[in-house]
């Protein structure tokens, strides 16, 4: 697992296109947002939090589908498959990449996006990576999965959305409500986090398990 | 298996067609008026039915998924896929029933109270399964990617349920019913389920029809 991750990892050292262009991409979504609604609008802690999020599900979802299209292109996929490991462990290998990388693109662009939305400092923004590092893993969960299997088919830019979009809804809303209490100065964590936690949890099972049936040729 | 194919093409339609009947008879003539909503509450019966098969209808999905994904029975793949259209027409009666009765009870079409959230949402799921379907093809890989679909939309719904639940909430809780009310409610719901029923049937044969055109059209290219 470690090799195929290092391979991954390498090849992003290489070329540095993914977590370039994914940042550009944030930061260009936030400035939409800022074009669209009019600075005097975008403020305070639920835009905020909405803004952060939408930013990071609509550049995060561009990069999924890179994770698995080198491959594919390539035809490498194959070759990796002929690889004597388990399935479930390229799974988790292109989890944990995807969860890095989007991480590193977070940990640019969430500071950024906060300082351009002047939103104020507090000190409960320290469990603010907490928070994106529970949604990006929940996110990337879903995400590998049905970029691994959208790869495949005709029409594949269209239905990756389609298809990940309504999934996320529960972590989105959870996700959005930590970081709304959390850019108002409150360290109110509860519920919403054990909501967060058991999203992730279900899906990085559901996902090593059911992986193996995706690439199964 | 002939004998339930004989039952579910024999008795089936009639059986629904009855029990519509009976069903109508029952909402339009027989149960009283709710004391605060009025007449607009009639539409409840046919609501809460449909509302139950769309859920039914994604743990028909999910069960014929996992089932196809286990055996990989062509069977299976077209019960899910059938399941499926027509759990997402009930969820469009669902919306529509309920657009209807919102807007004089609550003076507006939509509101983003949890359960029409929930709803709305499962919609998408739906129609993100039969999207797959639609534009990526018919065959064994897409087959088993929409099992996949399936069976992680089914584990998203408890999820979804305690995300949307805790977001907000102004859906009216059925609390004490009259006995007329409650049979209302009963005939409406096993008329509804042999509609549910029926139109799976009807779409599942059309399936395995389509099927069989697939496999006599190859066989007439190879001999000629």
């Amino acid at each position: 697992m470690w090799a195929l991750l290092w391979k991954d990892v390498l090849l992003e050292i290489r070329t540095k296109e993914r977590v370039s262009s994914l940042f550009v991409l944030a930061l260009l979504i936030v400035l939409i947002f800022v074009v669209a609604l009019g600075p005097e609008q975008v403020q305070g802690p639920e835009i905020g939090a909405a803004v952060l999020w939408i930013t990071l599900v609509f550049s995060g979802m561009l990069g999924l589908q890179r994770a698995f299209l080198i491959e594919q292109e390539r035809g490498c996929f194959s070759g990796l498959l002929l690889c004597p490991i388990e399935p479930g462990t390229l799974f988790l290998a292109k989890l944990v990449g995807n969860i890095l990388f989007l991480m590193l693109v977070e940990s640019v662009a969430a500071p950024v996006t906060l300082v351009l939305l002047k939103l104020p400092w507090s000190w409960s923004l320290l469990a603010l990576p907490l928070v994106l590092f529970l949604g990006i893993v929940g996110f990337s969960a879903l995400g590998t999965l049905f970029a691994a299997l959208t790869v495949r088919t005709r029409a594949r830019e269209i239905l990756l959305p389609v298809m990940l979009l309504p999934l996320l809804i529960p972590l989105l809303i959870a996700a959005v409500h930590v970081t709304s209490a959390m850019l108002a100065g409150m360290v109110w964590t509860g519920v919403w986090l054990r909501v967060l936690l058991a999203f992730d949890v279900i899906f990085v099972v559901t996902g090593w398990l059911i992986f193996p049936q995706v690439v199964q040729e | 298996m002939k004998q339930g194919a004989v039952f579910m093409d024999r008795v089936l339609p009639w059986l629904t067609c009855g029990l519509m009947l009976i069903a109508l008879a029952f909402v339009f003539l027989y149960v009283p008026n709710e004391r605060i909503q009025g007449p607009a509450q009639r539409i409840f019966y046919f609501h809460l039915p449909a509302a139950w098969n769309t859920f039914l209808g994604f743990f028909i999905v999910a069960g014929a998924s996992a089932a196809f994904l286990w055996q990989g029975d062509r069977f299976s793949d077209l019960l899910a896929q059938a399941a499926a259209e027509v759990g997402m027409v009930f969820c469009t009666m669902v919306i529509i029933t309920g657009s209807i009765w919102a807007r004089p009870i609550w003076g507006v079409w939509w509101t983003w109270d949890p359960r029409l959230t929930m709803v709305v949402i499962l919609w998408m799921i739906y129609a993100a399964y039969i999207l797959l379907r639609v534009l990526a093809g018919d065959n064994e890989l897409i087959a088993r990617y929409a099992a996949v679909l399936g069976i992680v939309g089914v584990l998203d719904i408890p999820l979804l349920y305690i995300a949307v639940k805790l977001w907000r909430g102004i859906h009216p809780k059925v609390e004490r019913m009259a006995p007329e009310m409650i049979w209302t409610l009963l005939v409406c719901s096993a008329a509804f389920l042999c509609l549910f029923a029926w139109l799976i049937w009807l779409r599942l044969r059309s399936l395995i029809l389509r099927d069989e055109v697939a496999a006599l059209r190859r066989q007439v290219v190879a001999v000629s």
